[in-house]
């Protein structure tokens, strides 16, 4: 009887032991010499680990900086005062920092572009794009199920008449909401006075106009009225050079669908 | 002369016959998961194989010398896993220390082995087809390429597959399931091979 129990509880115990030794040991002997700056620039860094530089946290964005020269400016919180401090740590020398804000680029709100089906069971934007292309009859369009709602760390998204809506004021512009997005119609975009395209619709104008009264048919007005070519259309859809924009608004009142919008209104140029 | 034909006997069992993910369905997560792309995939297959045989080595050496002994046989289950993960773990801090290049280039898959059962499978399969030594490392060098083989040949095709017209319903994991279904289906074809 002792046996029974005795001699299984041995043998694990005995090579678990032994195997926690020998790591125990093996993490001593391979240790792996670190380099120090790293510690500092992840103690300088905003340690929320949002992801919204492309790294797996502050630490590996750390890591990054130090060993492959990695951006600062990647990290979209990062003011003047902290990419000096890791310059500093760096050696080098500080660029400028701007301010960034998501924007969302979608307007077809509820009586604009309706479902072509209802959704049942979770509400996430995610599991719900799976499923065909989503409820919304424009498969590229916001479905208002609110993922990014969740991800935003700061309360700054709300839907609106089913179509997520930032709160300039609010946002860090940390990306996470982007990365949340399955239709990936959010973007982080410089927090200035800038036009921005509120459509990702892909398809040809003459499909677009089917299903939603607020899509961008690529009729190509805005291109050619833009004074400094920052607008280009490709795929039936308008794109902004955010470098190249100066916010004169020109494309704004010429679309003929009014989706572009300018943010930053009252901030001069 | 045996053991060259014991080896080889092995070779097709263990590739073909018994393919570990397409006719036993062992490692499926790896196979669905590291396959995007072909270089990334030869990777996962080297540290599958790597890892295959010296778990398999040490655990006909615990079974054979602190399972039978005891009489506790049927803890092989548990044993093994705690033994794969600690040479997991183990693996990894040696090649970090020693070849940070392969350690970087393994990346997040090393971590990933602790927990799959392609692992497992081998050695539980060594132990009750009580295996010898030679035949253990044989038969688990053989499956781990096998392994490989299935997995490098399907990221292939994947990598095809990302420039083809698919229909749009059917794009991303759905085509690379049924991908994996008429693989297996192939497969199939090398039952009832033996020597």
């Amino acid at each position: 009887m002792l046996e029974q129990i005795l001699y299984p509880a041995l043998a694990i115990g005995a090579i678990g032991l032994f195997f926690g030794i020998m790591l125990a040991l093996a993490s001593i002997i391979f240790k792996v010499e670190k380099d120090e700056r790293i510690d500092k620039i992840a103690e300088i860094l905003p340690g929320a680990n949002c992801g919204g530089c492309g790294y797996a946290g502050c630490s590996a964005f750390a890591q990054a900086i130090v060993d492959n020269g990695a951006r600062i400016s990647k990290c979209n919180l990062m003011t003047e005062e902290k990419s000096k401090q890791i310059a500093e740590i760096m050696g080098v020398k500080a660029g400028k920092i701007i301010k960034k804000v998501a924007i969302v680029g979608c307007n077809g709100t509820c009586d604009k572009c309706g479902n072509k089906c209802e959704t049942y069971g979770i509400e996430d934007c995610y599991t719900a794009s799976q499923l065909g292309t989503g409820p919304k009859n424009c498969e590229y369009g916001c479905m208002g199920l609110g993922s990014c709602v969740r991800a935003c760390p700061e309360n700054a998204i709300t839907i609106i008449d089913g179509v997520a809506n930032v709160d300039e004021d609010k946002c860090i512009g940390c990306g996470k909401c982007a990365s949340t997005c399955p239709k990936k119609l959010i973007q982080i975009v410089p927090d200035k006075r800038i036009a921005i395209v509120k459509c990702a619709s892909k398809d040809k104008g003459i499909i677009v106009k089917n299903y939603c009264s607020a899509g961008c048919i690529g009729c190509k007005i805005c291109e050619k009225k833009c004074p400094k070519q920052a607008i280009t259309v490709n795929d039936d859809l308008a794109k902004v050079d955010y470098e190249a924009c100066v916010g004169c608004g020109i494309c704004a009142t010429a679309c003929p669908k009014g989706i572009i919008t300018m943010i930053n209104v009252q901030s001069k140029q | 002369m045996d053991y060259l034909k014991e080896f080889l006997s092995l070779a097709v069992l263990g590739v073909l016959v018994e393919n570990f993910v397409l006719v036993k369905f062992y490692g499926i997560c790896p196979f669905l998961g590291v396959s995007k792309k072909t270089n990334t995939a030869l990777g996962m297959g080297m540290a599958v194989t790597f890892v295959m045989v010296l778990a398999s080595i040490l655990t006909w050496i615990v079974q054979k010398y602190v399972l039978i002994p005891l009489n506790v046989e049927y803890l092989q289950t548990l044993s093994f896993i705690l033994l794969i993960a600690a040479l997991v773990q183990f693996v990894e801090m040696f090649v970090a220390k020693t070849v940070p290049s392969l350690y970087n280039a393994l990346g997040i898959y090393l971590p990933l082995i602790t927990t799959n059962c392609a692992v497992l499978g081998v050695t539980l399969i060594n132990v009750q087809r009580q295996y010898t030594l030679f035949q253990t490392i044989s038969f688990s060098f053989w499956s781990a390429i096998g392994f490989t083989l299935s997995i490098v040949l399907f990221a292939g095709v994947r990598e095809k597959l990302e420039t083809s017209n698919i229909p749009k319903y059917l794009k991303g994991f759905p085509i690379a399931l049924i991908t994996a279904g008429l693989m297996a289906m192939a497969f199939l074809g090398f039952q009832g091979l033996n020597f």
